[in-house]
């Protein structure tokens, strides 16, 4: 059985391969993945906790970060139609307004 | 029924100053000349009510209602006639009531609603006066103190838009500010020490007391008061306002200097009659402060070209006696002269504005004279009225002059009683030298051009005269002939209220005989109680006793007060004799005197330069402090400072912010990310 340091560590290198490309990517687009990596290794970590104590408490917070996840991914992939069709550019260092 | 009193006067200027603009001029003057008439014959019900009181008695109150209940302190309106309050009640009223009568026709001129706006403001005097005169404590009398200052202010700045007379009617109030701050000093002084305001109460808690020998409460309280009363009486050193408040319409000047107004000062020392006589220094600085303005004003009299003008500082001279008699203790004695004043110099003051009338607003007196066969019933009524004030025997002047002049001998003021018999001289030389250049002689245009009346030189005066003075060229004498032609004597509402005054000015006197002439002085017994405290025992009243009548008066002999007033007689003739010697037989007698002491001249045309004196030493140095220190030290540096300083600070604060805002998301992130390891780390670290 693989012991539940290792979870961890996976977990950790997916989420710092998350906010690394929330920092460094240059596309609405891939942030937005980027984010979903990011909540994915959380969900992992959740699943091994619960694994290793023996319940299944993570596997149920996992399923609402995946709806909360689904959801956020609709509405900002909507806000990046919306955006695009103004500026024709999906950097976010070209929405540093709050109006236009 | 007391309250009607003032407050006929109030519905008359209410129903005038809101309705004012659409009543024609027969109905606003109608009504407000029936206000008072009203008031006039309520009052003389309420008189009449007292006099059937025995003398000890001689009281009516009405509570109105309880205005301020503190604690213990408990302040009712309360309005309350004793023989003071009603021999002022028909003053006001009276005299009041007349010269409304006369306004009618004098204020013709105006248009509608400026007239019933004049209208207005002298019912709302007449009523601020009545309160005045009726409130029974410190708090009633000053609701009406201040509100005739307000009116002066309305009435005298009246003509608004001239300059001159706007700026006199802001002289007046400021003035008169300095003296009711120094009222107010006094009342709270009082209120301190006696935990009431009300007269009576303060004269029953003072007479028990011994006169102060030292410089005490009660002397630094009536000083105080009497501060105020300066303001409000045209004294030194608070007189300056009253010359300058000529600028008013003729009647208002008939008001406020006879009926109402200056007279309250001499009224409310007469009300706190008890506490005044236990100041005795006060009383000293009474009776040489009344006594120096009477001379002083009368100096000034003497040279003044306008014809109002030269009234008006015979009004402060007068006063100035008023207050002599109160500071001598001789209280009945300065009410009769306030009572008779009120009839002689209304009547002098509505037989100027008659003259001013006919001569469409000629002011100045050289460009009088002959004025005799145009305006015979304004040359008789103002030739009375001047033979009242001059002290002529047998004339209501003659009788209440003689006994303050008496008064102060027989208490021991010799050298005041010097002061007033000068100050009579003058009195009657002056008057009549406004009566022989107004109506007499030859209708003359001496008056240099108007730029500066007040600094022309003696000599260029003098230039015009050699032509004038005994000339009778035939060119000159039928262009003379022509003006005295157009003239037109008072109209019948202004002669009525003239004959009226004048008959007053006669016979007013006639209610104060004194003894030595066979008379009982019933006005002085009259009064008698209103100047002791009530409700103390006899021995209490004999304390005070020259208070009341003055009984010391009997014992200095009757032959005293007869020699006196054949002494003042004599010197009131003699400067009837001497105007006449002057101003009818030889004019240049007086451009002479002018002109060998021109030093004198010039003071006395310049009123001794007292406005001056008041506007360097006064208020030039407000005026600096307040706009160098005050509005650019204080008002620019530290207001202005601190709220230009807040809204600085929270400018440069936000612009430093502001940068934190750059609308980047990811630095938001960053930021975010940052502060959740740091706070993690903290606590993981811990």
């Amino acid at each position: 059985m693989i012991p539940l340091g290792h979870y961890l560590i996976v977990s950790a290198i997916l989420f710092a391969i998350g906010t690394a490309g929330v920092f460094l990517r240059r596309n609405l687009i891939t942030i937005l993945l980027s984010i979903e990596i990011m909540l994915n290794a959380v969900n992992l970590s959740f699943v091994a906790f619960g694994r290793a104590q023996g319940t299944v408490d993570g596997q149920i917070i996992t399923f609402f970060v995946m709806t909360v996840a689904a959801a956020e991914a609709a509405v900002g992939l909507a806000i990046v139609i919306g955006l695009f069709r103004h500026r024709e550019s999906l950097n976010p260092d070209a929405f540093t307004s709050l109006k236009w | 029924m007391i309250a009607f009193i003032p407050l006929f006067p109030l519905l008359g200027f209410v129903i005038n100053a809101s309705l004012g603009r659409v009543l024609p001029k027969t109905i606003s003057g109608g009504l407000a000349s029936l206000v008072m008439l009203a008031s006039f014959a309520v009052s003389l019900a309420v008189v009449w009510r007292v006099a059937s009181l025995a003398p000890a008695q001689r009281v009516v109150e009405q509570t109105l209602y309880t205005w301020i209940a503190s604690g213990d302190f408990l302040l009712d309106l309360t309005l309350r006639v004793d023989p003071l309050a009603s021999v002022m009640i028909l003053v006001v009223t009276g005299i009041g009531s007349l010269i409304h009568i006369y306004s009618t026709a004098y204020m013709h001129d105006e248009v509608d609603s400026e007239y019933a706006r004049y209208f207005s403001y002298l019912n709302l005097f007449a009523a601020f006066m009545l309160v005045l005169v009726l409130g029974a404590n410190f708090l009633v009398l000053f609701i009406g103190w201040e509100g005739v200052g307000l009116c002066s202010y309305l009435l005298i700045g009246f003509w608004f838009q001239k300059t001159s007379a706007s700026d006199a009617g802001k002289k007046a109030f400021v003035v008169n500010r300095i003296g009711d701050y120094a009222f107010i000093l006094g009342t709270l002084l009082l209120f301190v020490r006696f935990g009431t305001l009300d007269f009576q109460r303060i004269a029953s808690a003072t007479a028990p007391l011994g006169a102060e020998s030292m410089f005490g409460t009660l002397s630094v309280a009536t000083l105080l008061l009497f501060i105020g009363a300066t303001g409000k009486s045209a004294q030194i050193p608070l007189y300056v306002w009253l010359p300058d408040a000529m600028e008013g319409p003729t009647p208002v000047s008939a008001l406020i200097h006879a009926a109402t107004m200056v007279t309250a000062g001499v009224y409310m020392i007469g009300r706190n009659a008890v506490l005044f006589s236990h100041a005795p220094e006060t009383m000293v600085v009474v009776a040489v402060i009344g006594a120096s303005t009477a001379l002083m004003a009368g100096t000034i009299g003497l040279v003044q070209n306008d014809i109002k003008r030269v009234l008006a500082y015979s009004t402060v001279s007068q006063l100035g006696y008023m207050f002599l008699a109160m500071g001598v203790g001789a209280f009945g004695a300065g009410i009769f002269h306030l009572y008779t004043h009120a009839f002689f110099k209304a009547c002098l003051f509505l037989g100027s504005g008659a003259v001013i009338h006919a001569l469409h607003g000629e002011q100045d007196i050289r460009n009088m004279g002959g004025l005799k066969a145009g305006l015979p019933i304004t040359y008789w009524t103002f030739l009375i009225g001047s033979l009242a004030i001059a002290g002529v025997p047998g004339l209501a002047g003659f009788f209440s002059k003689d006994e303050i002049l008496f008064e102060t001998f027989a208490h021991g003021h010799q050298i005041l009683w010097v002061m007033g018999i000068l100050t009579s001289l003058l009195t009657a030389t002056y008057m009549f030298r406004l009566v022989f250049l107004t109506f007499h002689g030859q209708r003359r245009h001496d008056a240099p051009a108007p730029q500066h009346p007040e600094e022309e030189q003696p000599a260029a005066h003098l230039s015009h005269q050699p032509a004038q003075a005994g000339s009778h060229l035939p060119s000159a004498g039928s262009h003379r002939h022509d003006a005295g032609s157009h003239l037109h004597d008072a109209p019948a509402a202004m002669a009525v209220a003239l004959v009226v005054l004048a008959l007053g000015s006669v016979l007013a006197g006639y209610a104060g005989i004194p003894r030595a002439l066979g008379g009982h002085n019933a006005l002085g017994a009259w009064l008698a109680p209103s100047f002791s405290a009530r409700s103390v025992t006899t021995l209490a009243d004999r304390a005070v006793g020259e208070v009341g009548e003055p009984e010391a008066g009997e014992a200095g002999g009757a032959g005293v007060e007869l020699s006196l007033m054949v002494v003042s007689s004599i010197i009131a003739t003699s400067g009837i004799g001497l105007a006449a010697f002057i101003w009818l037989k030889r004019r240049e007698l007086a451009d002479k005197a002018a002109s060998t002491f021109p030093g004198v001249y010039r003071l006395l045309l310049n009123k001794y330069y007292v406005d001056e004196v008041y506007d360097a030493t006064i208020v030039q140095p407000i005026r600096i402090v307040s706009q160098e220190g005050l509005w650019r030290g204080i008002d620019v540096h530290v207001i202005d400072g601190a709220v230009n300083g807040t809204a600085s600070i929270v400018e440069g604060g936000s612009t430093l912010l502001r940068r934190l805002q750059s609308g980047s998301v990811r630095t938001y992130a960053g930021s975010l990310f940052i502060g959740v390891v740091l706070i993690l780390g903290y606590y993981l670290w811990r």
